[in-house]
Formats: C-alpha cells, structure tokens, sequence
C-alpha cells in the first residue's frame, strides 16, 4: 500500500503512492454491486413475511419482536413499525406506502426492493445469484489478502495503535473531522482497521452464516448453525440486524470518503493511486 | 511489473473470466443476454453444492415434544373445494385409496388402512415456508422408501411425481392443480414419509387429510398435500407447466433446499 510509485517535481510536494492493490480494487467494486443487489432483493424476500421472531419456530400466532406493517384506526390506514412493545408510526415508508399513487400495505416501499412489485420467488433468484458471486469474490479478497500480507500489513493494528489513549485522540479527531495528512496518511488510522476488521471479519461472514441456517438444506448438512444461531427465526432476525448494521457502515463509511476528500479517495479505489502531501524538505 | 502482481492479474482474470462466460455464453445462445437465465444458474450450482454437502444424507434436525409449535399455521389450500374431496371427507377418507403407477412394476391401490399396517416413522421436524417463517410438527407416516420398493422402479425410473386433491388456482384449464416432483436421492431418504398423522392425531383438512408428503431438508411448497397418486416418471416437463410443480410453474426453484 505505500509503495512509492512516482513523485511528483510540483512545488506543493504532492506525492502519488500505490494505496490500493487491484485485487482490493476489483474485489470492493463487486462488493458494492452484491451488496446493492443483496440488500434490494433481501427487502423483497422481508417483505414476504414481515415480522422476525426468536427461537427454533415462529409463525403468525407466535410472538415477534419486530414486525412492520399496516392496520386501520379512524377508518384511517397507517403503517408502523413495532420493536417489543414499542410501537412507531412509519406511514410513507415502512408499512404503508404509495405503489402507482395507491397506498399500499408493504413492509419496505417499491423503492427499496428488487423488484420493486411484489415477487418473491424473482427476490430469492436474485439474492442468492449474488449471494454467489459475493462468496466467491469474498474468498478471493480473503485468499488474496493472507497470501499477499494485505491483512497484516495494512489491516492489523499495532501496540501502539490499540492503546485507549491514541483510540480516544484518533476519535476525538475523526468527529473534529481532522483526517491523517501527511506520512500519517499512507496508512489506515486505527479506526479504519478496527471497522474494516469488525465488518470482513465480523458482520460479513455472519450474513453468510446466518443465511444459510435459513436453509433447510444446509441445517441438516451442519445441525450445528442450529445450536449456534438458536434456531432458524434467530438466524433470520441476526441476518437482518447485521444487514442494518452493514447498511450503517455503508452510510458512515461514504461519509467519510466524502468528508476526507472524494477525489482523491474515489482515484486511490479506482486507479490505485494516492495523493499525499509531502512534509518536510523534497526528498 | 513484478511477478507478485501478475499472479494477482491472473487470480483475478481468472474469476472475472468465469462470470464473463457464464454471461457471454447465454447471450451468444440466445442472441442477446436473457438475465433470468442468467441469474437461475445459480439454483443449479447451489442444488450441487448442497447434494454434495448431503451425500452422506444426514438426517434434518429432530426435535423434542417440547418444541413443537402451539399454532402450526396451515397454508397454501385450507379445504379442497371439490365435490370429490367432499365425498372422500364424508366416509371419513374410507373410500380414499392412494395410486402408485407409472414406471413401475407392480402398480399399487393402497388405502389408508393398507398404509397405517405398514412399518411407521415418527419425526418431530420443522416446516421452513419459502417466505420465511417457520413450525415445528411431530409427523407420523409410512417412509416413501417402502412403498416405491414394493412396487418396484423400473430402470429408467427417475422421480416421483405427486398428484393432489387441491387446485390452489382456480383456471379453465385445470393448470392450477397442486403437484410437486422430487428426485430418487430425496425420495428413499429415511424421512421422506406419506404422513397421516400430525402431533399425534390424525391430519386435519388444513393440514393435508388423509395423506402428505413430508420432505425434510426442503422447503414447505414441496410438502404436497391431499395426496391421491404418485406417479413415478423420467422426466416432467410434459406436466402442466413443466417445471415439476405448482409454485415451480410459477417461478420458484424446484430444488427447495434453501
């Protein structure tokens, strides 16, 4: 990753270095395709039974802790979200929302889901087409990133990086938005590695995990995602709450490309190259 | 250029080029790229993973009296609405009688008190529906094993195909009558039953009466039920919308084990 490929004669003392090898590249660009596509054609196949529930079963009768849909007071449709108990109105969007100009009841809106009409069994052949290609791309990028020295080079921490003193520093200076420049700035800050960490180790390979205890097959193949997961209904809740939980990093993760400088950023994913500011006197 | 990066170049070209040529193939076939084809590929490779991961056909997980559902929701057709069934229902399924024909030897009538003599399974499994939620049940039936052994396969012998009582979907032609197919591996597995009896009593109309099919390890759109014959074939795409099933004529995959 830092590698220097050339060095810029400028005045300002800009220096381009090799931030992103291709595999990284190519294999974040289909990422972003199969989470696009996961997500819309998971909404759809949410939207077939709208409720998530806890344990070795779960259906109509039984008890849910999340569910999203629509009921009628004042002769007056409204669409909700129920969490526990709680109840919160979600009118427009979740529940109840417009398809042609006609309210319709729908757990997540027609601009949220692939297909955007109801049609599940479409969802479920688009989800588990990329469903493929994202394990397929997944174990590239981790095969790739053991046999290259890509994780430890570039994603673990060191001593000092994991220190509460530095982590407290490095956040109080992410919420102040003052990136690394400089030398600083050829490297992941710890923050990067723990969230990059936390997602290709952590979230990500829950969604696999948890989708296929879905699968009937794959529970008799490995009984022990049963025990895991506790269950199937458990396995799917787990599936959507690391789905919002990745949906979460997607919006802070583009934040923050946008805040530290898109073109740049967007460049180094793209070509590979990154723009650095040189302290000192030219070397 | 160093030879660490043209490794990569080619780790990469090589998984690119894959999905390259699943895509060009189907287009240079069909003359333009047909995406539905494209994105059923996959329901093949997944059948292929999971047969494979299911070669030594494991048993799906069997639970505990303790586990079983208060409610199991009944889906797909609550009653069938046939005068015929309405009669079978009357004499208490007494006049019911399951056929067994096709490519075998020795074609079969069997009645319900034929199938409660022979050896019985009892399963306590879970009932996985394609939109997600899930039941668990106790069945109690005759494994399938027996009774295609009895009549015995002919060599081109290939899958089971079950005709039942219901039409979910009233159609001029008769298109909307429930049938299901499944293949030999999952037809002599230890528990694919022809299920009687649910939690103990025999089966309610909503849940199939007098007999369903209970294949485990699949989804619930392949356990058909009000069964009246088993028709033993090589192939199915003659039948109805030729892709093996109802919910299969209508877009889902005919390997259910995901």
């Amino acid at each position: 990753m830092s590698q220097e490929m050339t060095q810029s004669r400028s005045r300002r003392r800009v220096v381009l270095i090799r931030r992103h090898a291709v595999v990284t590249r190519l294999t974040h660009w289909l990422n972003v395709l199969c989470f696009c596509f996961l997500l819309m054609s998971g909404l759809q196949i949410f939207n077939a039974y709208p409720r998530l529930h806890w344990g070795q079963y779960g259906a109509d009768a039984d008890p849910a802790f999340i569910a999203i849909g629509a009921s009628e007071s004042d002769g007056e449709p409204h669409g909700f979200l129920k969490i526990g108990s709680i109840s919160i109105p979600t009118t427009g969007v979740l529940g109840l929302s417009k398809m042609e100009g006609e309210w319709t009841p729908r757990a997540f809106p027609d601009w949220l889901t692939l297909p955007s009409y109801q049609d599940l069994a479409a969802g479920r052949r688009w989800h588990f087409f990329f469903a493929w290609v994202f394990v397929i791309n997944g174990f590239v990028y981790l095969a790739c990133g053991l046999l290259t020295g890509h994780f430890r080079r570039d994603l673990a921490p060191d001593r000092h990086e994991l220190a509460p003193r530095h982590l407290w520093r490095e956040i109080i200076d992410h919420a102040r938005l003052r990136f690394p420049a400089g030398e600083q700035a050829r490297r992941y800050n710890a923050l990067q590695k723990l969230t990059y960490i936390a997602v290709i180790a952590g979230l990500l390979p829950l969604m696999v995990l948890t989708g296929l205890t879905m699968s009937p097959g794959m529970d008799a193949a490995f009984p022990v995602l049963l025990d895991i997961f506790g269950g199937r209904p458990s396995a799917r809740t787990l599936h959507f709450i690391s789905a919002s939980l990745l949906v979460l990093f997607v919006v802070v993760h583009v934040a923050m490309v946008i805040l530290s400088g898109p073109w740049n950023n967007m460049r180094s994913m793209i070509t590979g190259r990154y723009a650095i500011r040189q302290e000192g006197p030219n070397a | 250029m160093n030879s660490h990066l043209t490794r990569r170049r080619f780790l990469i070209g090589g998984t690119l080029g894959a999905g390259a040529l699943a895509l060009g193939g189907y287009g240079a076939v069909k003359g333009n790229v047909d995406v539905d084809a494209v994105l059923r590929s996959a329901e093949a490779l997944t059948m292929g993973a999971q047969r494979m991961l299911l070669r030594h056909r494991p048993l799906a997980r069997e639970f505990s009296e303790a586990d079983i559902s208060p409610t199991f929701r009944v889906n797909g057709t609550q009653a069938p609405d046939s005068e015929d069934y309405a009669a079978l229902q009357e004499s208490g399924f007494a006049n019911w009688k399951l056929t067994v024909d096709g490519l075998v030897d020795r074609p079969q009538q069997l009645s319900l008190a034929d199938l409660k003599k022979l050896p019985s399974r009892t399963q306590i499994t879970r009932h996985d529906c394609v939109e997600g939620w899930s039941a668990i049940g106790k069945w109690t039936g005759v494994p399938l094993g027996l009774i295609l052994q009895s009549a015995g396969l002919k060599p081109n012998a290939r899958f089971a195909v079950f005709h039942c009582a219901d039409e979910l979907e009233k159609t001029l032609d008769g298109s909307g009558r429930y049938y299901e197919s499944i293949d030999l591996i999952d037809a002599f597995h230890l528990q694919t039953i022809l299920a009687y009896a649910m939690n103990g009593a025999d089966l309610t109309v909503g849940h199939g009466a007098p007999l369903r099919l209970r294949v485990e390890r699949q989804l619930g759109y392949k356990q058909a039920k009000y069964l009246m014959r088993i028709e033993i074939v090589d192939r199915f795409d003659g039948l109805w919308g030729g892709n093996g099933g109802f919910w299969e004529d209508r877009g889902y995959e005919w390997y259910a084990g995901i």
